[in-house]
């Protein structure tokens, strides 16, 4: 007994010292970032990193899930008599849930992975500690300029997540029965407004926080050689997609309350 | 370079010496979970001085050299850079005192995603912003010449041997004209002949730039070619501080133990 009482102790305490922990982290990181000098170049390289590298992935995944969404969709509403309401079904399915959380979730897979790995690699061979000894500040050249990246980059790569499963979701229609594309969109989007869509697509901003924050936080934490480096790769995967589906069950309350 | 060095010296003769040593750590303990590393150290170093910090593995050595560096804080004691105590100091203030210093780790911890040459470029290119870029490049190769591998400015780090790898971490250290070096095991995992040829590069930079230094290393060899005056740990604490000459006619069993290794 004194034993399961001891790992409840342990475990209580390793909980409260990991947000501990990330608490001064975000910290630092937040008073490097407000202040200068700025690391634009990181910043422009991480831009790149985050964005431009993860749009072919997002693209496909958006692709997948636009063909996955007009099937599905198409065989649904048939079952209940409302197959007019297959545009705007596809729409707000693809923009106001499935884009915004496959972006993150696809994004966290391959930036968080990337990350956490690649800066626990530079912790354990005090690459992190060299650029501190050459005072340079690393939580501002390494963690605020990934984490700004990947606030920057989400919304932008939702939007091509979204732009590629409308149209691959309407292609998948239209293969079946004719439907033109104008029509699918003056379908889609009738009565919409800026409310339904642009939060959900700006939320991601959020992902883009969570993903960055937890992949610098486990990378820069590291110990123990190459078993530390795979540790915080998975770590930051797992616990950035964890808590960006958590943080996604606030937000949407919220876009509910506050939007609609 | 020439100019840079000359500079740096000028600046250096300049500075009144007011009495205050450069590195001062007093009383410092520091302790890993259970483990007491360091149990009360003190130990001083001068401007233009160079002290070789020597004892067994595992004796905090490298601690020392970090808690200077500010890479960690002590439990107790205070650490200071020409006066002013560093233990708590945020990290912006900090890069300021860390400016006046190089640090070459063990392991050289070289930046594996540049290239030689970027590795001695980066602390010039974050505080040397009013050098243009032709300027940092001369003066990256001119930093490269002197531990002779100008030739390899373009190969990755994973190209280049551990010796090699030590003189580019030696050069990156030594881009801002530092006050003070600081060497973390400078022959650990050379062979025999390199480390000599190490030493003697040290000592030839030390010359040149009246800089002052602090070594650490378990190399008794090299402690004695680099430094003038040596202190030996044991179980966190400074044993003996003194010449070679002082610590071979010392009667402390640990010291005589040590010297006939």
């Amino acid at each position: 007994m004194p034993s399961v009482a001891a790992a409840a102790s342990g475990l209580f305490n390793g909980f409260f010292e990991w947000f501990g922990s990330l608490g001064v982290f975000t910290w630092q990181v937040l008073k490097a970032a407000v202040t200068p000098p700025y690391e634009w170049r990181e910043l422009i390289r991480q831009l790149d990193e985050v964005g431009s590298k993860s749009l072919p992935l997002v693209v496909m995944a958006g692709a997948a899930i636009g063909v996955i969404i007009s099937l599905e969709a198409r065989y649904s509403l048939s079952r209940f008599g409302a197959k007019s309401m297959f545009s705007s079904t596809l729409v707000y399915s693809v923009i106001q849930v499935m884009g915004p959380v496959l972006t993150g979730l696809v994004v966290s897979g391959r930036v968080g992975a990337g990350m956490g790995a690649e800066l626990a690699s530079m912790k354990v061979t005090e690459q992190i500690d060299a650029i501190e000894a050459s005072a340079i500040n690393p939580y501002r050249l390494l963690a605020a300029t990934r984490i700004l990246a990947c606030i920057l980059m989400l919304p932008l790569l939702t939007l091509a997540t979204d732009a590629c499963a409308l149209m691959s979701g309407w292609v998948a229609q239209a293969l079946v029965e004719p439907l033109s594309f104008h029509q699918f969109i003056s379908s889609g989007f009738s009565g919409a407004t800026f409310n339904a869509f642009l939060p959900p697509t700006f939320k991601t901003a959020v992902y883009g926080l969570i993903i960055g924050l937890i992949a610098c936080f486990q990378g820069m934490r590291t110990s123990g050689g190459a078993a530390g480096v795979g540790r915080a790769a998975t770590n930051s995967v797992v616990l950035g997609s964890l808590f960006l589906i958590l943080a996604d069950v606030v937000m949407v309350k919220f876009i509910l309350v506050f939007f609609n | 370079m020439a100019t840079a060095i000359d500079n740096a010296m000028k600046q250096r003769s300049a500075q009144q010496d007011d009495g205050v040593p450069f590195v001062a750590v007093e009383n410092v303990h520091k302790t890993f979970g259970v483990h007491r590393v360091l149990n009360g150290v003190s130990l001083s170093v001068s401007r233009g001085e160079a002290l070789a910090v020597l004892g067994r593995s595992g004796t905090g050595k490298s601690v020392l050299l970090r808690l200077i560096i500010g890479l960690e804080k002590p439990d107790t004691g205070s650490v200071c850079i020409h006066g002013q105590d560093i233990v708590g100091l945020a990290l912006d203030r900090m890069g300021e005192i860390r400016k006046k210093m190089g640090y070459l780790f063990q392991h050289a911890a070289l930046y594996d995603s540049l290239t030689v040459g970027g590795n001695v470029a980066f602390p010039m290119e974050h505080h040397r912003r009013d050098l243009s870029k032709a300027e940092r490049d001369d003066r990256v190769k001119q930093l490269l010449a002197e531990v002779g591998m100008e030739g390899d400015i373009d190969k990755m780090p994973s190209d280049i041997s551990g010796g090699m790898q030590k003189r580019v971490g030696l050069v990156r250290a030594l881009a801002l004209e530092p006050e003070i070096l600081l060497l973390d095991e400078p022959t650990a995992g050379l062979d025999p002949i390199s480390s000599a040829e190490f030493n003697e590069l040290i000592l030839k930079l030390q010359r040149e730039r009246q800089m002052a230094s602090i070594v650490v290393t378990h190399d008794l060899h090299s402690a004695k070619a680099i430094a003038g005056r040596l202190a030996l740990l044991n179980e966190g604490n400074v044993v003996i501080e003194g010449t070679f000459s002082d610590l071979q006619q010392s009667d402390i069993g640990f010291v005589k133990e040590f010297l006939n290794q």
